[in-house]
């Protein structure tokens, strides 16, 4: 549907903007200078997407968290008006099973709580030991082979697929065929056909190790799951779309923190020797929250549609009518983050950003996204101090576009 | 300081243990929030309140 702004402040439809926007050439960290432009004034505007239609985008932290944490704000992509990524995501909407992704509560409790298990703090800080030595043993591997290497390939990659493998009970030797699956399914310009395609394989994939799992179940979250299936509490899809929905979310996000935080503190010297020198483990962990902060990785834009009338930043959003919120230029408010666009890992409130989101669709896998930066950052400068990139930051690879940003590759080399 | 928690709102994202883990603990079976004392003492305070504000699904109540 294509539905003209109603509001005088935005103009006629031909003056509103295409959102994804780029950002500006030679500043791969921070927002596209439109974006910011466009909602200097105010905390939310009017841009124009893929299908034509003009959803709200929302870039206030305030705003953000006020509408992810309003019940009037909804996630269920089947209603007309939703803004949906790309023509791919659209196309799928009918054969996707409800999940955490496209629920809201109370049916969005149901999924959530079967997912948490795994995930909690406790349960993930005995983990701990575990990611370390996963860790060593890659950085070990990496620097007994030639220089340069591939950083996102030797550790960035590797780490959190096979803790998100180990604790679904996914084998990791498959890891070539989700990663690539995934990836391609969460690119922005992927095509209806494609997107039903690697949708597709991936969900096959799952159905039939949900189905093994329930035949001789294991130590591991899968196997929970599966037994839901078989007490007739979920039933086989749905348990596929939670696997698949985990093991998505749960590796390409960590991966890119890695690539891109190596990225952002060899060009930042200082704070990376912050971070080298830390023996305190809370400066390491408030060096995570600000890099999350800063990275912002989640920069395509959350997708709901406002099912009652909204006041909200001076603006009235309307039933039906989309929203798109914009994460990372949250974490770049200045009325919340001083300097907003500094890198500093002392920052004090660093963790009041939105990189996980806020609200009842707020990360899941946060408490083992942290531990795994926690111990990967506060490693690889300590282990390797000589670590540099291999290659100019201009030839560096950066995932415009992609719903999360980061590296494609990272050349590094050490002396 | 009276601190109640809202278990059917708790979306178990962990936040109040990480930040106060001896105020707020999470269920096993699901990760629900628990809490372990409702009138935490005054060293404790503020990282409660830290809690309440960090709660995505807003779960957390504090009087004062
Ligand atoms: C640094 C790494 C990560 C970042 C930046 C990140 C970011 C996010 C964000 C922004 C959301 C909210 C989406 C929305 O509201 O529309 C989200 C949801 C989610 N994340 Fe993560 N994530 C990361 C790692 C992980 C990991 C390791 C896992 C799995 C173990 C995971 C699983 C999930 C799931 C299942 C959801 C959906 C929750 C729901 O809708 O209730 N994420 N993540
Ligand atoms: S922070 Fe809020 S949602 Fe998360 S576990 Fe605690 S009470 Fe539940």
């Amino acid at each position: 549907m294509s539905d003209a702004p109603t509001s005088a402040a935005t103009g006629s439809p031909a003056e509103v903007p295409e959102w994804p926007m780029p950002r500006a050439e030679g500043c791969p960290f921070d927002p596209p200078p439109a974006l910011r432009e466009l909602t200097a004034q105010k905390p939310l505007a009017r841009v124009r997407i893929w299908d034509g239609s003009t959803p709200w985008i929302v870039t206030g932290h305030a705003e953000q968290r006020a509408l992810l944490g309003d019940p009037r704000v909804s996630v269920d992509e089947r209603l007309p008006g939703f803004p949906h990524w790309h023509e791919g995501m659209a196309a799928a909407v009918a054969y996707r099973p409800r999940s955490v992704f496209n629920s809201d509560a109370p049916e969005h409790t149901g999924f959530r709580r079967i997912m948490t298990r795994p995930f909690t703090f406790k349960r993930v800080e005995a983990l701990r030991p575990t990611i370390q030595k996963i860790t060593d043993d890659l950085i070990d591997t990496m620097l007994a082979g030639p220089r340069p290497a591939d950083l996102v390939e030797a550790l960035a990659l590797p780490l959190p697929t096979l803790m998100i493998s180990e604790l679904l009970g996914v084998p990791y030797e498959d890891h070539d065929f989700f990663q690539e699956n995934a990836a391609r399914g969460i690119a922005h310009d992927v095509s209806a056909e494609e997107s039903m395609r690697t949708f597709g394989a991936l969900n096959d994939y799952l159905v039939r190790l949900v189905e093994k799992k329930a035949a001789e179940p294991a130590d591991d979250a899968l196997s929970e799951i599966a037994a839901l299936v078989t007490a007739g509490d979920i039933s086989v899809s749905e348990a596929a779309m939670m696997g698949t929905g985990l093991l998505i979310a749960g590796h390409e996000t960590s991966a890119n923190m890695i690539g891109l935080a190596v990225v952002a503190l060899l060009e930042h010297p200082d704070q990376l020797a912050v971070l080298r020198d830390a023996d305190d483990p809370k400066v390491v962990a408030g060096a995570v929250e600000e890099l999350l902060r800063y990275l912002g990785i989640i920069h395509g834009g959350q997708r709901r549609i406002a099912t009652e009338d909204i006041e909200i930043g001076g603006e009235v959003i309307r039933a039906g009518e989309g929203i798109v919120v914009e994460l990372f230029s949250a974490n770049r408010d200045a009325h919340v983050f001083p300097d907003p666009d500094l890198l500093d890992l002392r920052r004090e409130n660093a963790r009041h950003h939105n990189a996980f989101g806020f609200g009842i669709h707020q990360c899941v896998g946060q408490q083992l996204a942290r531990v795994e930066l926690q111990v990967v950052y506060g490693t690889l400068f300590r282990r390797i101090p000589t670590l540099r990139l291999a290659e100019p930051l201009d030839r560096i690879e950066f995932k415009h576009d992609r719903l999360a940003y980061g590296v494609y590759s990272l050349p590094v080399t050490w002396e | 300081m009276k601190i109640t928690v809202e278990q059917d709102k708790c979306v178990a994202a962990g936040q109040c243990t990480a930040t106060a883990p001896d105020v707020f603990d999470q269920r096993d079976e699901d990760g629900v929030v628990v809490l372990l004392t409702d009138d935490p003492p005054a060293e404790l305070a503020d990282d409660a309140r830290d809690a309440a504000a960090v709660c995505p699904a807003l779960a957390i109540h504090i009087a004062p």
